[in-house]
């Protein structure tokens, strides 16, 4: 077993990663290694050939290819270092819990060791597969997740099917409800058991509505027919607790089911790592800087909650790179105290889940929220320490598809010296 | 006769919702864009919708069958899919650079097809 | 025309382990199945424990081939290299009256000779198994039972028997059984052939043995005989992710009813839990497919043995299908049916081999061996029969010094090509290039492990039918999930000009 030293060390290189990386050595950290999976870097955007990525971060609209070849020119200019075909299998504490060695493996190198100072946690996330959601029926060929649709039609150049049907409304199933279409193919339906869509109203738009796909609110797949090849599913309307109502039940022809149901970070690691999951989020509890519960172990991207934009992933992990150069660097304060940050109304969950004080103009710090009810008409966002309100935002609308940023002020660290938390609530303006 | 019309800028992924006031395919006013680019968006749907248009084409002697392309500008919305099924017909040979042309001036629209990656040759 | 000493009809471990058994001796044996790959029947959903054998009526088949298959499983598994673990098995009673039944069961397994049965109270139950439900008063514990891989079994039986001279044939329907007077010449296949055709073949043999699953009874009257009639029962299962393993240590049982063991709740070799079965009796043969009245059944029961289950950690839903006696013109004892009929010569049946076929199996091949022998069959043994079989190397199993050692051999163990059970490209070309390879999608799950894990084969597809397409010299437009029809892809996304 080969081992490896470095001051900061990046586990996944798609936008989170590559980000972290570029900026841990901007701030400082003499050697930083980034490691990859696949057999080349991006993590999952060498296969979003959509555009739609970088207006924020490069004011330019670029696909995710050239997002990431961006990032890659970039992280290699600022001598960071990387590692491709390699698979971390494990995150090791010393017996004291002060120290982590990684465990990595490729073909090229055998097993690793990696004993870095300060480790980013940028693993992304997954898509929830057929069975999690239990759906009833058969299980033919046929029945893929739309990610994994998107993997099989933009990069290794085979078609899933002929005749769709996508179950969900997320971004990625739009995103390949098109792409299905410009490559010939037909879709049949987009079913969503919400009554509103869960991905971006821009893709429901140029992906969906552009094309003129059937688009089925409130509505499930109940059964999946065929022994060998899907060969129909049967969708039905569901009542608010998402039950089928009866006699709403139809058959759709077709040789394809696509997933679009939603996303999961990983944390596998994570959690052997020790590092204390948010139950709401499924990722680690972070503070601002996206540090973890354990000390030296920083987290980005969508490994922490899933993003609905690749620049806010990226802003996540420029965020969480600078702390981990610090920590590298041992200049970040000794002193400093924590205030929790909760979830009010219609709040569905708050990143970062605590905020370090005192706030410092350079690290940005921001709350980052989703609501848990779309509302479609004025509302307002509103943050308070212990009832001192300290912002009231007004928004035209709020949806759960779309994130809220809210900056945090360092002018606000004296009226949070006192404070015992903060809290988000969003309500009708 | 004027009307109230629901637009969803597409230019970026902020995604604006944008009500305006028309009349036939002229824009009246209109609110909820954040940037003027919302005002030209409306404008272009009354009148000739556009849209970015991104696929693959085939590549030959790469290490990957197909290298992503997208139009340099947004395209004609109603010539998309004649665009897309043109394109499946074209054929690379690697190397390709970023920003290659792949096809030029693709159907006589005046938009080109560039690639959005580079791609080693492999032999 | 070719002849064989003995056709086995079906592979699943039934006919696996009777193939091996066969394979122990001077003959030429055929092993044969419709399915793309070994043990796509019962075999591989049903919930893979291994009985210790206080169920079945005292005197039966069911009885005294559970008691013995169990013993054998030991030496069976060590031989093949496959997964066990006795990890023993416990029925909990959840109320006063249940735990009456526990004597029952007690002394029913005395009966039937079951070593290591205790009866423990609710307290003890408790601490061995923290997460139990808190209305247990009693339990009966079953040192001797156990779960096992029961795909791995089946593979790796089949692929001795291959590798000491047994014949398989797969994707080949025996549509039914020739006779030639009272004397049973062989059968009548069809089989896909390339192109599309369907190519209909006798194969003589002078022994046709049915271990048919479900389909057992529509071989035997193929054969002019009835008295046999199989009805399937449905049983539907989740499987939790890996996470949920600290739960559940071991198999809980509820206490069972005169039709089905019950709702239980069990940790799996591979480090899953699995909740299920439960029992629907259906008419179709191939309904696999799960309800979701069936589903929820399956929690609501599992609930009652752990309630603190964890629906978000589902990853999977499955159905099997038991092979259960109707009751017909005979009586249905409710027993195993293994036997030589009278009516003809050269026929052996094994039907309704339902709960516990699975424990029996190594008993029942050696029952199936000796009935043959006493039938008139010569039995030679072969010097060179070797009981083993190669067993590749599972990465994740393997210390870091091992794993290094594997990747210096084989660079592809270091290419991790499913994330969640850490499958290694090498595991893949290994399980391509076995004595029976692997040459569907499910097939390599069931060799592999890959796409089991918690994204269910999210990542893992496209690279895996790149891998599989080059070992296996073939188009991935050729690559299924499960033979047939089931193709993976369906054109490439650019058309080849």
């Amino acid at each position: 077993m080969r081992n490896l030293r470095c001051d900061v060390l990046v586990i996944g290189s798609g936008p989170a990663g590559l980000a972290a990386a570029y900026q841990a050595r901007e701030c400082g950290a003499r050697d930083v290694l980034v490691i990859e999976r696949n057999a080349e870097l991006g993590g999952i955007l060498p296969q979003c050939i959509h555009n739609g990525f970088g207006v924020r971060v490069f004011q330019s609209d670029l696909t995710g290819p050239e997002y990431v070849a961006r990032w890659a020119r970039m992280a290699a200019e600022a001598g960071v270092r990387t590692l491709t075909r390699t698979m971390v299998l494990a995150i090791e504490s010393s017996p004291d819990g002060a120290r982590r060695r990684v465990i990595a493996t490729s073909g090229a190198d055998g097993m690793l060791a990696i004993e870095p100072t300060a480790l980013v946690l940028a693993m992304g996330c997954r898509e929830r597969p057929r069975g999690a959601l239990a759906i009833p029926g058969l299980r033919p060929a046929g029945v893929y997740t739309a990610g994994t649709a998107q993997r099989l039609v933009n990069i290794e150049g085979y078609m899933p099917g002929e005749r769709h049907v996508i179950l969900g409304s997320g971004d990625i199933g739009m995103i390949m409800a098109r792409r299905l279409t410009l490559e010939g193919a037909r879709v049949e339906a987009m079913c969503e058991i919400l009554p509103y869509v869960s991905g971006l109203r821009r893709n429901l738009v140029q992906c969906v509505m552009d094309y003129d796909i059937p688009l089925h609110l409130s509505t499930t797949v109940i059964d999946v027919a065929g022994r060998e090849r899907v060969e129909s599913v049967t969708i039905a309307q569901v009542d608010a607790a998402w039950r089928p109502i009866a006699g709403t039940e139809r058959v759709l022809p077709c040789d394809t089911l696509l997933l679009s149901v939603g996303l999961i970070p990983e944390n596998e690691l994570s959690r052997a790592a020790g590092v204390m999951i948010d139950p709401v989020t499924g990722g680690p509890v972070v503070d601002q800087a996206g540090a973890t519960s354990v000390p030296g172990v920083y987290a980005a991207g969508n490994v922490v909650h899933v993003y609905d934009l690749v620049d806010d992933v990226t802003a996540s992990a420029l965020r969480a790179g600078r702390s981990a150069a610090g920590c590298a660097c041992c200049t970040l304060l000794a002193e400093s105290c924590e205030l929790p940050v909760t979830a009010g109304e219609n709040v569905h969950h708050v990143v970062p889940q605590r905020v370090r004080l005192p706030l410092v103009p350079e690290e940005g710090a921001t709350l980052e929220l989703r609501v848990r009810q779309p509302v479609e008409k004025a509302v307002r966002v509103r943050l308070s320490a212990d009832g001192d309100v300290l912002l009231n935002k007004r928004l035209r609308y709020v949806r759960p598809s779309e994130m809220i940023g809210l900056a945090l002020q360092p002018e606000w660290n004296e009226r949070l010296t006192s404070a015992g938390g903060l809290q988000v609530d969003v309500e009708e303006a | 006769m004027e009307e109230q019309r629901h637009f969803v800028c597409v230019t970026c992924p902020v995604g604006c919702n944008i009500e305006a006031k028309v009349r036939g395919t002229e824009l009246l006013t209109l609110v909820g864009n954040r940037c003027a680019r919302g005002v030209d968006f409306v404008k272009e749907e009354l009148t000739a919708p556009r849209r970015m248009l991104t696929t693959t084409v085939r590549v030959r002697g790469a290490a990957l069958p197909l290298v992503p392309v997208r139009s340099e500008a947004p395209v004609p919305k109603g010539r998309l899919l004649e665009i897309a099924a043109h394109l499946r017909d074209v054929v690379l040979d690697a190397p390709v650079a970023e920003h290659q042309v792949v096809c030029a001036d693709v159907l006589g629209t005046g938009v080109d097809i560039i690639a959005s990656r580079a791609l080693e040759r492999v032999d | 025309m070719t002849s064989y000493d003995v056709i086995v009809i079906g592979a699943g471990v039934v006919g696996s382990m009777i193939a091996r058994a066969l394979a122990r001796y001077r003959l030429r044996t055929l092993l044969l199945d419709k399915a793309a790959d070994v043990g796509e029947g019962t075999t591989k959903a049903n919930t893979a424990i291994v009985h210790a054998g206080y169920d079945a009526k005292p005197g039966t088949l069911k009885a005294r081939l559970n008691l013995a298959g169990n013993a054998q499983y030991d030496r069976v598994c060590s031989e093949l290299g496959v997964e066990f673990d006795r990890c023993g098995t416990y029925v909990v009673a959840a109320s006063a009256e249940e735990r009456i039944s526990l004597d029952e069961l007690y002394a029913r397994g005395r009966q039937n000779g079951v070593p290591g049965m205790t009866l423990i109270d609710g307290a003890e139950m408790r601490r061995r198994e923290p997460s139990v439900t808190p209305q247990a008063v009693g339990a009966l514990y079953a040192a001797t039972g156990g779960i096992v891989d029961p795909f791995g079994l089946c593979i790796a039986a089949a692929e001795c028997a291959v590798l000491n001279g047994v014949e398989l044939a797969l994707e080949t329907e025996v549509t039914g059984i020739v006779r030639e007077g009272r004397r049973v010449a062989g059968v009548e296949i069809r089989k896909q052939m390339p192109g599309g055709n369907l190519a209909v073949q006798k194969l003589a043999s002078r022994w046709v043995v049915i271990a048919a699953g479900l389909w057992a009874d529509d071989l035997l009257h193929s054969a002019g005989l009835d008295g046999l009639s199989i009805t399937p029962r449905k049983g539907e299962y989740y499987v939790l992710d890996r996470v949920a393993a600290g739960q559940v240590h071991t198999v809980l049982f509820p206490c069972p009813t005169a039709f089905s063991k019950g709702i239980l709740v069990t940790r799996t070799i591979h480090g899953n839990v699995m909740l299920g079965p439960n029992s629907v009796s259906i008419s179709d043969k191939d309904d696999l497919a799960c309800t979701r009245e069936g589903l929820d059944e399956v929690m609501q029961g599992a609930l009652k043995l752990v309630p603190g289950l964890d629906r978000r950690q589902i990853i999977r839903t499955f159905a099997g299908l038991r092979a259960t006696q109707r009751p017909t013109g005979r009586s249905n004892t409710g027993d195993f049916v293994i036997e030589v009929p009278r009516e003809v010569d050269g026929l052996l049946l094994c039907g309704a081999i339902e709960s516990p076929g699975l424990a029996a199996a190594p008993a029942i091949a050696a029952y199936v061996v000796d009935l043959l022998r006493g039938a008139g069959l010569t039995l030679v043994e072969r010097p060179d029969y070797d009981p083993t079989r190669p067993v590749q190397p599972r990465f994740s199993h393997l210390s870091r010094e091992e794993q290094q050692a594997l990747i210096a051999r084989d660079p592809r163990h270091g290419n991790i090509v499913c994330r969640c059970e850490t499958v290694t490209e090498g595991e893949i070309v290994a399980a391509c290039h076995a004595p029976i390879p692997a040459r569907t999608y499910d097939a390599l799950k069931r060799r592999t492990r890959l796409g089991t894990g918690r994204c269910q084969g999210g990542f893992d597809t496209p690279l895996a039918i790149e891998i599989m397409a080059r070992e296996l010299g073939v188009s991935p437009l050729d690559l299924t999930l499960k033979g047939g029809g089931s193709r993976l892809v369906t054109r490439q996304t650019k058309a080849v000009a």
